[in-house]
């Protein structure tokens, strides 16, 4: 099936994948120096760069949230049409790419500005520009006007198609925007009542921990929004590129109902050190972040299976042998090296991630190196590589283009899983030690010259340098692919058609036929893990705090600056 | 759903609660606590170190833009502390870290220390957070240097901001 794109939305799809990325590529730069400057390779601002906790802000704010949020906004409006075979509004869809332009300028001029260096969580009471929370806030509820946008396609369709069931790739992408608006509800809750009104100056003081637990809310069923337009790659697309079938249409329904079920209500994972929580709640919280483990478990399994489905049709044989017969560095298969590097590195982010969820052991990794050492494993492994391939999949449909140089395409994702795994191995090593995240170590504690320096520390730091600069190298491998295809001459009409694959186990399971279940489900997960958690916040904490900037001890003043 | 999906299923739901029973026990049956919610103490606003009973510490810290108060604590080895900690501004990060330990690990040759975790003895890993008091018990057996690093970022000078406890 191809699908012609009208003039209107072949620009809607190339300003939401060309915007986001110029965004992106700053944060890699920003990336680099990060490493340079806690290494203390770098010890002074360096030239074209922010200083260091800006820059971290802007590293997290351009490549967590304004990327991420653009992608799957992009991949939705392109995907979802296509599947049901109906058109998008655009009134509607370009509404939203606006609002969220507007609100990524707004949030990048307060960075840059140097008024917002309260890194990508933005804890109170350290205070940020009010532009920096409003743009956020702008970009969010962009994202929820595509969302609302595409709600009326899928019931059109399924009113037109009673006996059928929706597409595979309609369901993952509809799931993953219901975690992202039940997720996004608290923090807009965070910002528009508690952080916005006293960053104005309208109120005096806010609570701390209530903030915080209110952005954890928000904060881990973010990773899923992140992970799951990659999980819709995996089961729709990665066994078709492989040359064979989906092993089975009922589990991946199930691994995204299942994700609308557990994503949310396993916040205060993020919050075992923290006090003001029980720690019944905090082992509570726990027990649901395994049970989130298991639709991840499921898809090594169905991903597994399809792989070797496809290896078994070119003749693979024995028990391993489907291994080898995989387009691993097939240039006419590009994509698939993208999907394939971002699953190896998964493997380690999923399982640290087990580590990390596993309650008391939390406190040898809290808040140290290991975490960041974690999340690039999955938030810059498969999400990251599995979003730049579908980029350059989509920027070629989009404009009609052939991608140039696909032996560099191919050769970025497995050179920035070379990268990725040494960065990450010297964090978490490091991490072991004691290395903290989010600091300036190059001025204190990885500076000879310095009271505090830790020589025990130096050899994870200059490998996390090595790991960082192969993973910029990846990044910029990719980018001469990309802009050699922006700048080459259209081949063909822009028209989408993506390589979505057939199921080898097709049968129909009622259970999984509607969302509506599964979301009463997930709310009432929600209300059982947040109100004792919520309750216990609010009845430990006995005082507010008053807004504070980075650079100085003292509140500021409620008369304004 | 055929044999290798019932298969992978259940290893995978046996795998999880595998992990579930271990937290468990180790929390309930070793002792491996996280930090709880804290309802009934005063709130206090001066840093002080006392001797409760023989050997038994208490300690109630704050954490400031950027230092630890008290900044430098001198305790014999076997003391028992314990430890209740806040902040007077912004959040802060609290980690007490063994550096006698972590020099003696730097002496592994390259490989070794790749491979060989270092012996950490306990972890003590805290939130410093305005308006909540947290609270740890820590046992110093060991004479030796601990360092306190704050570990979350706090403004401008967060990489300045430690601490040493001396057990001698």
């Amino acid at each position: 099936m191809r699908m012609v794109l009208t003039r209107s939305e072949r620009r809607l799809l190339l300003l939401e994948l060309l915007y986001p990325l110029v965004l992106l590529a700053m944060g890699v730069y920003g990336g680099l120096m990060q490493t340079l400057m806690r290494a203390g390779i770098v010890q002074r601002d360096p030239f074209l760069g922010p200083n260091y906790y800006q820059g971290l802000t802007l590293h997290g704010v351009f490549n967590a949230i304004v990327f991420t949020t653009f992608f799957a906004v992009a991949f939705g409006n392109a995907l979802i049409p296509y599947a049901l075979g109906k058109r998008l509004k655009l009134r509607w869809a370009w509404l939203s790419a606006l609002l969220m332009v507007l609100g990524s300028l707004m949030a990048a001029a307060a960075i840059f500005a140097g008024r917002a260096s309260v890194l990508y969580t933005f804890y109170p009471p350290l205070k940020a520009h009010p532009a920096f929370y409003l743009g956020l806030t702008l970009l969010v509820v962009g994202s929820w006007v595509a969302f609302f946008n595409w709600i009326p396609l899928y019931l059109g369709w399924r009113r037109e198609n009673p006996d059928q069931k929706t597409p595979l790739a309609v369901v993952g992408m509809l799931a993953t925007f219901i975690v992202w608006l039940i997720a996004t509800s608290a923090v807009a809750v965070e910002i528009l009542f508690l952080l916005l009104p006293w960053s104005l100056g309208w109120t005096q003081e806010v609570n701390v921990m209530l903030a915080r637990t209110l952005f954890w809310f928000f904060g881990h069923p973010l990773v899923y929004f992140w992970l799951l337009p990659a999980y819709v790659m995996y089961y729709t697309m990665l066994p078709k590129l492989a040359g064979g079938k989906l092993y089975s249409d009922a589990a991946g329904r199930l691994v995204f109902l299942l994700f609308i079920v557990f994503s949310i209500p396993v916040g205060t994972h993020h919050q075992y050190m923290d006090p003001a929580i029980g720690a019944n709640w905090k082992l509570l919280h726990a027990f649901f972040t395994f049970a989130v483990a298991l639709p991840s478990l499921i898809t090594a399994f169905s991903v597994a299976a399809s792989l070797e489905y496809a290896g078994r049709l070119r003749g693979a044989r024995g028990l391993f042998g489907w291994l080898w017969k995989q387009p691993y560095f097939s240039r006419k298969q590009w994509l698939f090296s993208y999907l394939i590097a971002g699953l190896v590195i998964f493997i380690f982010g999923g399982i640290s991630g087990i580590i990390n969820a596993s309650y008391g052991m939390n406190a040898a990794v809290h808040n140290t190196s290991w975490v960041p050492g974690h999340f690039h494993m999955t938030v810059a492994g498969p999400v990251l590589l599995a979003f730049l391939g579908m980029s350059l999949y989509l920027l070629g449909q989009a404009s009609g283009k052939e991608v140039r140089f696909t032996g560099l395409a191919v050769a970025a994702p497995w050179t920035w899983l070379v990268g990725v795994l040494l960065f990450s191995f010297a964090m978490s090593r490091g991490g072991l030690l004691g290395m903290p995240r989010r600091t300036n170590m190059g001025v204190t504690y990885l500076n000879p010259s310095s009271p505090f320096y830790r020589e025990d520390w130096v050899l994870w730091a200059d490998m996390a340098v090595v790991g960082g600069v192969i993973m910029t190298l990846a990044f910029v491998l990719y980018l001469i692919s990309f802009l050699g295809t922006l700048m080459a001459r259209p081949a063909a009409e822009p028209a989408l058609v993506f390589p979505l694959a057939e199921a080898y186990h097709d049968e129909p399971v009622r259970a999984l036929a509607n969302f509506r279940p599964w979301i009463v489900a997930a709310l009432i997960l929600i209300v059982i893990a947040y109100t004792p958690v919520i309750w216990d916040v609010l009845r430990s904490t006995y005082e507010n705090a008053p807004p504070y900037l980075p650079g100085s001890p003292l509140p500021v003043q409620p008369t304004g600056r | 759903m055929d044999r290798a999906e019932r298969l992978t299923l259940g290893f995978s739901l046996g795998l999880l609660g595998l992990f579930f029973i271990a937290v468990v026990y180790a929390s309930a049956g070793r002792n491996v606590g996280v930090p709880t919610c804290i309802v009934d103490r005063e709130p206090f606003e001066r840093d002080t170190l006392f001797e409760r009973q023989p050997g038994v510490y208490e300690l109630q810290m704050i954490a400031r833009m950027w230092e630890f108060r008290p900044g430098e604590i001198r305790l014999p080895p076997g003391s028992t502390v314990d430890l209740y900690l806040t902040s007077l501004d912004v959040i802060h990060g609290f980690m007490i870290e063994d550096e006698t330990a972590s020099k003696a690990h730097m002496r592994l040759p390259a490989l070794m220390a790749v491979a060989v975790p270092r012996y950490t003895g306990q972890n003590v890993n805290l939130m410093a957070v305005p308006g909540a008091v947290t609270y740890a018990r820590v046992r110093f057996d060991r004479p030796g240097r601990y360092k306190i690093v704050c570990h979350e970022y706090c403004g401008d000078n967060h990489h300045f901001m430690n601490a040493t406890i001396l057990v001698q």
